[in-house]
């Protein structure tokens, strides 16, 4: 079973750093060819640097793209359909986490931010790759969601309502296409140490945040924060083969946080 | 590299269906299995069957409501294998039955095994895995602990009770090193489901097919090994998409 992604291709959208980055290392290991989308160029040659260090003979594609905007999508999908042919699997995952603040202050543009990449972004990638998948009469599609788009956070208004749409987008969607061998799933991350974490902890306590997060994780039923390769590890099962029945349903990877209250 | 490497993995209704399926899994993926079951031919000649691919498996015979029963055959396991990492709960009976119709009797049994059953493999489970420091424990709850159906209250009730059991004893041993999860199957293609609903049943589910005991026991397979290191008390659905809808 080490080869789960030979042959395959895979669409990566926040491929370069946190959760994209892990995965696409996952999925690299076992032989897949990568098309990783962010906005930041930098981190997308870096997350290559370290896929040819796995994987030294992956082809990799980059594409500097932002999801919120539509035409970038569907040029990105363009893009992985004419350099590669097929799309076998799509992790829809960019996102980004706005600044904290109660309801009242959390800012209207901030808001409109926030679901702008989180939920149109994701929206986006699903409209173009679902009907590419559609017609290849397979694939497998997995959406960031949150331990955030199942429960209540607090100071995260437009995080919160764009991870719940996440979520609704992922039910609807699977049942639309489950009828074309296409599934459609979200993961729920709980506390994972990665760079966007790292940020809200630091918008928390600058100077402190790593006492900060000792604290976090203490009501976390392990009492510790996941790493993005143990997110790496369920983003590769359900990218692969091997869960093709699994369907518009949400899977937390959160240390049992979320069944705690 | 192989996923269960030197690991013993007790499988109750390891005869048959998705067990079976998942025993052939795990020993491909270099685990040493315990079949647990109540049939006694089949379990014998599936255990032939895997040691014929030079598996290490053992039959044991074993009726999951009996406390002696369920303690007897992890002592019988430890002194086979020396351990216990994965155990696989998934023995479970369910028939349709109009509820006024339903014996307390029946009621009983079903809950018995799909529930009680459930929590004595659990908690032999857990007692071994405490002396040696972890493991992994997966549950097979249903879909239908999350929805009901007409007709199977006692099923339905037992598996939701699964669900939270799961969820229960996982946040109690999660800094123990035990894993526990759930697996939620769908509708699958076993000898259960009777050939003339099989195509109402894949109509009724939006991938429009039943889901085979391969896939169950992939999943399981994720949630027994190291792949699923952080995720514990989840209840995996792995039915098509069918509770969504």
């Amino acid at each position: 079973m080490n080869n789960r992604f030979d042959d395959k291709v895979v669409l990566i959208t926040g491929g370069g750093s946190g959760l994209g980055q892990s995965a696409a290392l996952q999925v690299a290991k076992e032989g897949a060819k990568l098309v990783l989308v962010d906005l930041n160029e930098a981190s997308l040659e870096e997350t290559k640097q370290k896929v040819l260090e796995v994987a030294p003979n992956a082809e990799v594609l980059l594409i500097t793209a932002n999801v919120a905007d539509e035409k970038a999508v569907e040029n990105y999908v363009n893009q992985t359909v004419k350099t590669f042919g097929k799309i076998d699997s799509f992790f829809n995952n960019a996102g980004i986490e706005g600044k904290q603040n109660l309801t009242e202050d959390f800012g209207i543009e901030e808001f409109q931010k926030v679901v702008n990449v989180n939920l149109n972004g994701v929206f986006y990638g699903l409209k173009y790759v679902l009907k590419v998948m559609k017609e290849q009469g397979y694939g497998s599609v997995v959406n960031t969601a949150s331990v955030g788009g199942i429960r209540g956070v607090g100071n995260q208004s437009g995080y919160a309502a764009s991870k719940h749409g996440v979520v609704g987008l992922t039910r609807n969607s699977g049942i639309e296409y489950g009828q074309y061998g296409v599934s459609v799933k979200a993961i729920a991350p709980g506390a994972i140490m990665t760079p966007m974490v790292e940020g809200s902890l630091k918008q928390m306590d600058p100077d402190n945040w790593e006492e900060v997060g000792k604290q976090f994780v203490q009501p976390n039923p392990m009492k510790r924060f996941g790493k993005p390769e143990e997110v790496g590890y369920l983003a590769a099962f359900l990218l692969s083969d091997q869960a093709n029945f699994i369907n518009a349903t949400v899977i937390p990877i959160d240390g049992g946080q979320s069944y705690k209250y | 590299m192989k996923k269960l490497q030197n690991k013993v993995a007790v499988i109750t209704g390891g005869a048959s269906g998705i067990g079976a399926a998942t025993a052939r899994l795990f020993v491909s993926e270099g685990a040493k299995v315990v079949l647990v079951d109540l049939n006694e031919e089949k379990g014998k000649s599936f255990e032939a069957e895997l040691k014929a691919l030079n598996a290490e498996a053992l039959f044991i015979k074993a009726n999951i409501t009996s406390e002696q029963d369920v303690a007897d055959l992890f002592k019988q396991t430890v002194e086979a294998f020396g351990k216990v990492d994965i155990v696989f709960n998934n023995a479970g009976i369910g028939r349709v039955q109009p509820s006024h119709e339903l014996e307390y009797s029946e009621w009983r049994n079903t809950v018995n095994v799909d529930l009680d059953g459930v929590f004595l493999v659990a908690r032999e489970a857990i007692r071994e895995m405490l002396k040696t420091g972890g493991g992994t424990i997966v549950n097979t709850a249903s879909m239908y602990g999350w929805v009901g159906s007409p007709g199977s209250a006692a099923y339905n009730a037992a598996k939701g009770g699964v669900i939270n059991l799961t969820r229960s004893l996982a946040l109690e041993y999660a800094e123990q090193n035990i894993r526990i999860n759930a697996l939620c199957p769908g509708f699958i293609d076993t000898p259960i489901i009777p050939e003339e609903s099989k195509q109402v049943l894949s109509a009724a589910t939006p991938m429009k097919r039943l889901g085979k005991t391969e896939e169950m026991a992939k999943a399981v397979l994720f949630m027994a090994s190291d792949d699923s290191s952080f995720m514990t008390g989840n209840a995996l659905t792995v039915d098509g998409g069918y509770t969504a809808q």
